[in-house]
């Protein structure tokens, strides 16, 4: 099973993790990424590249299939405007061993962060606007998984 | 003709979501062709000047500066994705 969502709309933990644990490997890893509020940060503005989104995901998930032993895996991600709260992103696993679900989950987002093509750009209370700058730390590890 | 299309800071900064270009020689390196482009000054010198501060796609795939353009049909110059 591959799941690879691109979205506006928000997602349900429960229902993606139920369909991943109805595989019947025994192990199921998840990651959800909220969007963290705090210094006057009213929204994020997520914006993405259509076109290459949903093909470079899709890649990224071969590449974790090709790599760990998995019975499915679901990667979701939101576009557009999210406030604090929000989820933005799920990554789901599964697998018979707890090691390719807990590894093959970190792997992809990581992956995600340093490869698809979504760009964040925050807007605070007072009026300002500025997007995220890339840090060097998520694409080392990336680069970490590589070899 | 080429199309580049631009995304986030690059795109706000050019004024433009893509634009369409004359083809270059199918030889031309992306940096080549943005270096063109970054010589038209106002926004495109602004976005795309410093070489180390955005990526490439050609045709849906993150690629070095120096590929060559070939016969892609899509360029795409962006900063460095910040998802997840």
């Amino acid at each position: 099973m591959k799941r690879v969502a691109v979205q506006a709309g928000d997602f349900d933990v429960a229902t993606e993790l139920a369909a991943l644990e109805a595989l019947g490997g025994g192990g199921v890893a998840s990651f959800t990424g909220v969007v963290r509020g705090g210094g006057g940060l009213v929204a994020l503005e997520l914006e993405h590249y259509p076109a290459m989104t949903q093909a470079q995901v899709d890649r990224i998930c071969d590449e974790a299939m090709a790599r760990w032993p998995l019975l499915g895996l679901s990667v979701i991600h939101r576009f557009g405007r999210l406030e604090p709260g929000a989820r933005i992103v799920f990554v789901g696993t599964a697998s018979r061993h707890r090691a390719a679900a807990l590894e093959s989950c970190a792997f992809l987002i990581d992956w995600l962060k340093s490869q698809a093509p979504f760009w964040k750009k925050e807007h605070f209370a007072d009026g300002a606007a500025g997007w995220v700058e890339a840090r060097a730390e998520d694409e080392a590890r990336a680069k970490g998984w590589i070899g | 003709m080429l199309t580049i299309v631009y995304f986030a800071w690059v795109r706000e900064r050019i004024g433009l979501d893509e634009e369409q270009v004359a083809r270059p020689d199918a030889g031309t390196s992306i940096a080549d062709l943005v270096a063109m482009l970054a010589a038209r000054g106002g926004g495109h010198a602004e976005a795309l000047g410093d070489a180390t501060r955005w990526r490439a796609a050609l045709d849906l795939r993150v690629v070095a500066l120096d590929s060559p353009i070939g016969d892609a049909r899509e360029l795409a110059l962006f900063p460095p994705v910040t998802g997840g």
